[in-house]
């Protein structure tokens, strides 16, 4: 018989991506890790930074073009999911809200929060919110323009050393 | 399922130690699992979280949310947290004798 395997005690998760989609994921999967009792850590960089930005947290968007999966399958279009959203219909003006606005009712019927009270309820729940120095450089952000839910700003090397025996995953 | 000592009486549980019936539940009960879970003694904190997941699942089918629970003032997330250590969710509804709890937030 082989041996159970090691549970998982600690996970970091990096988003470097600002569409809702980008960064629902790792806020997912870093509250229900702490839900199940592991250390749980969210390392937002590059455009990812846009969910921790006070002025910009709270209009991510669906990013409606380039996406081959995304389909008229939407609860308010009703056709089917085998039938592709033209990503040049994504590129008119209003779309990309649209589809936003859809998506965020869809959410809140599943009891889904929003970003800033996801990351509140994030760290509530002791997980802990890093943000990349050197995307902070980049766009010339410093902590003040961040939500208060985040805990650091992190070089790469501090973000290992703080990982330190935690599964990494990038999302 | 097997069947369990706890508490003076036998129940039915689950695999992971979850009561298969909700109603043979009381605060005996509760107390025996939240030691087995390593929370002692259950406090009144604790028993009022446990009676609202309890009304809440009475009434909807299913324990609520940790977020709802936050957003209805019955118990702030952080406090949760610290009233269940090491997965409040999970915890506080096997205490309370619910199944496992089914959704992923």
């Amino acid at each position: 018989m082989s041996e159970q395997p090691e549970p998982i005690k600690k996970v970091s998760l990096i988003v470097s991506k600002g569409s809702l989609v980008d960064v629902y994921p790792a806020l997912v999967m870093g509250n229900g890790a702490r839900m199940e009792g592991m250390e749980a850590s969210i390392f937002f960089t590059f455009f990812g930074l846009g969910a921790l930005i006070k002025k910009t947290q709270n209009s991510l968007k669906v990013a409606t073009v380039g996406n081959p999966a995304m389909n008229m399958a939407m609860p308010m279009l009703k056709m089917p999911i085998t039938m592709p959203f033209p990503t040049l219909l994504g590129a008119i003006p209003g779309v990309s809200n649209f589809a936003t606005w859809m998506m965020k009712n869809e959410m809140e019927n599943l009891d889904i929060p929003t970003i800033p009270e996801f990351l509140e309820m994030f760290t509530d729940a002791g997980g802990e919110v890093f943000a990349c120095k050197l995307a902070m450089d980049m766009f010339k952000l410093t902590k003040d323009d961040l939500c208060d839910q985040v805990s650091s700003v992190l070089t790469v090397g501090e973000f290992y050393e703080r990982s330190a025996g935690a599964s990494i995953i990038f999302t | 399922m097997t069947t369990k000592e706890l508490a003076g009486i036998s129940v039915d549980v689950d695999a992971e130690g979850f009561l298969t019936d909700h109603k043979v539940w009381n605060l005996d009960l509760a107390a025996a699992i939240a030691k087995e879970e390593g929370i002692d003694p259950l406090t009144d904190r604790h028993v009022d979280v446990l009676n609202f997941m309890r009304k809440e699942f009475e009434e909807n089918g299913t324990a609520p949310s940790i977020r709802k629970m936050n957003k209805l003032n019955v118990v702030p997330t952080k406090e949760l947290y610290a009233l269940f250590p090491g997965g409040p969710a999970k915890k506080a509804a096997k205490i309370a004798g619910l199944g496992k709890p089914q959704g992923c937030i």
